[in-house]
């Protein structure tokens, strides 16, 4: 098989830190290709200079043995290099169909191109109807709203970041059949993961790079995750782990009846969900994206009144009418699913990021005005105690990679000692070195006598975490299981929405 | 062939160029309009010297400044409040208005009174003429979401038609002529000059006030970081338990006092009386001054003043250049233009394909 694209002594430095250092190797055609590393290992800015959004200091890309010249993404697409991002870039009020559109280079009519998408969507099995408006969507809709937005351009070569973050086992199983279909219509697939056991499963080649250097690439055949994890941070991963013969006895959190009768025909209706949470128990709340993730969530941090009947009970109080201030002040904490622009604003430093979610404690304010001193301490603190790789907290938060900005953010909760911490996709699309971290520090936190509620479409993070697990279909919670009883198969009957 | 622009974000947007594209935007300015001149066949250099340095060559002329810089500096600040919350109050000149009614009002009821209590009880109305005016565009936008550009500046002609009413109806100066204006304020209702003999009148002290207090409120308290994060995010304003709804309100009040308070400061101080143009658009105008002083309490001092300068200029380039002096007016839009010229390119780059 021929390279069809050749990376030549890329490089490429931000201020301060060099994100691509000489990275040179070849990508063959028809082949599935993983690039893995930890975050700041310089993947993002590597294919995203292949894509022409980022220009690289020097070096070169060959395409097919030719000098590509790549200056932006539609050149990149005219070569028919296609991208998948791992942050999304749909117009939220538009529709499926609409946004589909945008991202065609041709000349199209949306009938036809309905028709054409419908294909797509029928032959793969993406779930989508074409009429949503996106706002309507869950991430995983959302992501399959991007992935064919690209496969219309009938790409030659298909870069994905992080794709399966959002899928359940089914959902990836189906995206890796697909993908090995494409590629056997001569489709070559550039694939960003930091899952190993994905990257073995699905790719033929992976290149390792570290501190923007490529480590090696080599095939995966005679690799395990194992190996490759080694290779990848060049230390081996500790799984958490779970001590799951605690004997939890007094309630902290309880859900009684909780229903929701939106008319909104693009919400989904939550059906008497009751949850039960023990002080220092981790419960996830496992379930395919789009399932009422998002609006039980909404109801537990009441951001916008969203109307819902049943009790939401904390320590003996009822707080259904409470608003998210005064659920804080209650020790309660929250990471939302979107990290940047809603549990942190990018354009902000961290200090004042910390401001952001503390600015119910008394002590960093003074009356009406703030204690900058306090709060730049308390930041020092997160970042020390959460292995946060900044220099400064006065550092914008947008600049921080997402696993990064992640521990931050989790840091910054845990330091305010909460009694309770609500977290929804807590590991979503970050390396595995900060995923690894995070999911350490929530078992740690347990064991200290803090409840925690985890949604996530993560089933083996979810596993590994929790003691009690439920599945969320169609708006309806099923019984909890105990993680030590599970078994895969009956996992997948919940999430098919068959509940005992 | 078929040219496309294309436009692409910058993600290495510059905050250095955020703060110097005022000065951008005026040397262009500069440099237009001296075209301007040209095709008028007057001479660029001579023209922009009886346009932006023989105004202020005498005191009588700094004075002046002073005292057109003082109601765009005054409304601009209170407007940064607006803007910085993503609310686009554009109805100060309504607000300005309502206050110089209220305020005036006062001053012309108790026409007979000397006491030291009249000149701040005018003032209090002033401010809350204004306040009022900007509470009705908040309230619709609270109860039903209704669109602030749209009712903040359809109020404004609302509260000019209202001036119009009072003076040519109920508050005409009998002695007057039938001219429509009111009587005189009586001397308790008049704003203290600075200086004997020149306009410049205790307003400016308003302005300076405003100035750092505000400067305070966005740099130390938690209601300029609500401000700040609400401006950047509303679902991160969310998240820290700010209430929306409240923050629109504050910063409706705060633009409305600030607008009142420069009406009434007109009134009271260089007019004497209310009639029906008391503003040369000082409210319409101020937007321009807040958005080129960057919303930063500072910038907005240092941009009023030079606005205040292109309101001299004009009066003297009609004077002597027979130019109209409406000019005034083209070199603020110009100003205007170009400052959104600079901040558009520093965000995004422009090519075409």
């Amino acid at each position: 098989m021929q390279s069809i694209v050749e990376f030549k002594n890329i490089y490429k430095a931000y201020p301060g830190v060099t994100a691509n250092d000489d990275v040179s190797f070849n990508i063959k055609e028809q082949s599935i290709h993983a690039i893995l590393g930890e975050n700041g290992a310089g993947k993002s800015t590597l294919v995203k200079i292949l894509y022409g959004h980022v220009k690289p200091d020097s070096g070169e890309i060959l395409i097919n043995s030719d000098l590509a010249i790549i200056n932006s993404p539609s050149t990149a697409k005219n070569l028919g290099i296609n991208m998948v991002f791992q942050h999304f870039s749909l117009f939220e009020s538009l529709t499926v169909a609409e946004n589909l559109i945008l991202g065609m280079n041709e000349n199209i009519s949306l009938v036809k191109l309905k028709d054409k998408s419908k294909t797509i969507c029928d032959k793969y099995g993406f779930n989508l109807n074409l009429n949503s408006p996106i706002s309507s969507l869950s991430v995983g809709q959302r992501q399959s709203v991007e992935i064919v937005r690209s496969l219309l351009n009938n790409p030659r070569i298909l870069i994905m970041d992080e794709p399966t973050s959002v899928l359940t086992p089914d959902e990836i199983s189906k995206l890796f059949k697909i993908i090995k279909n494409l590629v056997k219509d001569g489709l070559t697939v550039i694939f960003i993961s930091h899952k190993l056991e994905e990257i073995i499963n699905l790719s033929d080649y992976v290149t390792i790079m570290r501190n923007g250097k490529v480590v090696s690439t080599i095939s995966t055949q005679n690799e395990d995750p194992e190996t490759l994890g080694y290779k990848m941070l060049g230390y081996k991963v500790s799984k958490a782990k779970q001590v799951s013969d605690i004997n939890f006895s007094k309630d902290i959190f309880n859900i009684k009846n909780l229903s929701t009768q939106s008319q909104d025909p693009f919400t989904i209706n939550l059906n008497t969900i009751d949850l039960n949470l023990k002080k220092g128990q981790i419960f996830g709340i496992a379930g395919v994206a789009g399932n009422g993730q998002k609006e039980l969530m909404e109801i537990l941090l009441n951001e916008n009144d969203y109307e819902f009947s049943g009790d939401i009970i904390f320590k003996g109080l009822n707080i259904n009418n409470l608003s998210t201030f005064q659920r804080k002040s209650l020790s309660i904490s929250y990471v939302t699913e979107e990290r940047l622009g809603h549990s942190a604003v990018p354009e902000m430093s961290l200090s004042e990021n910390i401001f952001l979610s503390m600015n119910h404690k008394s002590e960093f304010k003074k009356g009406d005005f703030i204690n900058f001193e306090k709060i730049n301490s308390y930041a020092s603190d997160v970042i020390k105690n959460f292995n946060v790789d900044t220099p400064s907290y006065n550092v914008k938060a947008g600049k921080l990679s997402g696993g990064n900005l992640q521990k931050f953010i989790i840091g910054r909760e845990i330091l305010s000692n909460p009694e309770l911490l609500i977290l929804s996709q807590p590991t979503w699309g970050i390396d595995a070195g900060s995923e690894a971290f995070i999911k350490k520090t929530i078992v740690e936190l347990s064991q200290k006598g803090v409840s925690i509620i985890i949604i996530s479409h993560d089933l083996d993070e979810l596993l590994e975490v929790c003691h009690q697990i439920s599945v969320l279909y169609e708006g309806s919670l099923s019984n909890p299981l105990n993680v030590e009883d599970i078994n895969i198969t009956k996992l997948g009957k919940y999430m098919g929405g068959l509940f005992d | 062939m078929v040219f496309l622009i294309r436009v692409q974000l910058r993600e290495d947007y510059s905050n250095l160029i955020f703060y110097l594209s005022p000065l951008v935007a005026v040397a262009l300015t500069l440099f237009f309009g001296s075209f301007i001149f040209l095709i008028l066949e007057l001479s660029p250099i001579e023209s922009f010297k009886i346009f932006f340095i023989s105004p202020i060559s005498n005191s009588y002329g700094i004075s002046e400044l002073f005292v057109k810089a003082t109601p765009l500096a005054i409304i601009a600040l209170g407007l940064s409040y607006c803007f910085k919350n993503n609310i686009y109050n554009i109805g100060a000149e309504g607000q300005l208005t309502m206050g110089a009614i209220f305020g005036g009002g006062i001053g012309l009821l108790l026409n007979d009174s000397t006491s030291v209590f009249l000149l701040p009880t005018m003032i209090l109305f002033g401010a809350l003429g204004g306040a009022f005016w900007a509470t009705i565009p908040a309230i619709l936008k609270i109860k039903f979401n209704t669109n602030e550009i749209l009712t903040s500046l359809m109020l404004t002609y609302v509260a000019l038609f209202i001036l119009d009413y009072f003076v040519v109806g109920p508050w005409k100066d009998p002695a007057g002529y039938g001219l429509p204006k009111s009587m005189p304020f009586p001397d308790a209702g008049r704003l203290p000059v600075l200086i004997d003999g020149l306009r410049v009148h205790i307003g400016v002290y308003f302005a300076l006030i405003i100035c750092l207090i505000t400067y305070i409120i966005y740099n130390k308290t938690l209601f300029g970081f609500k401000l700040k994060v609400t401006g950047l995010s509303t679902k991160a304003s969310q998240y820290a338990g700010f209430k929306y709804k409240n923050l629109i309100f504050y910063t409706f009040i705060i633009s409305g006092v600030c607008a009142g308070l420069a009406g009434l400061f007109e009134v009271s101080g260089p007019i004497g009386l209310l009639y029906r143009d008391i503003s040369p658009n000082y409210g319409f105008t101020a937007i321009i001054v807040a958005f080129l002083g960057r919303l930063n309490p500072f910038g907005i001092i240092l941009s009023s003043l030079l606005i205040a300068l292109t309101y001299l200029g004009a009066e003297d380039a009609q004077l002597f250049l027979k130019i109209p002096s409406a000019v005034g007016f083209v070199f603020q839009g110009l100003v205007l233009f170009f400052l959104l010229g600079t901040d558009f390119l520093n965000k995004y780059k422009v090519f075409i394909k």
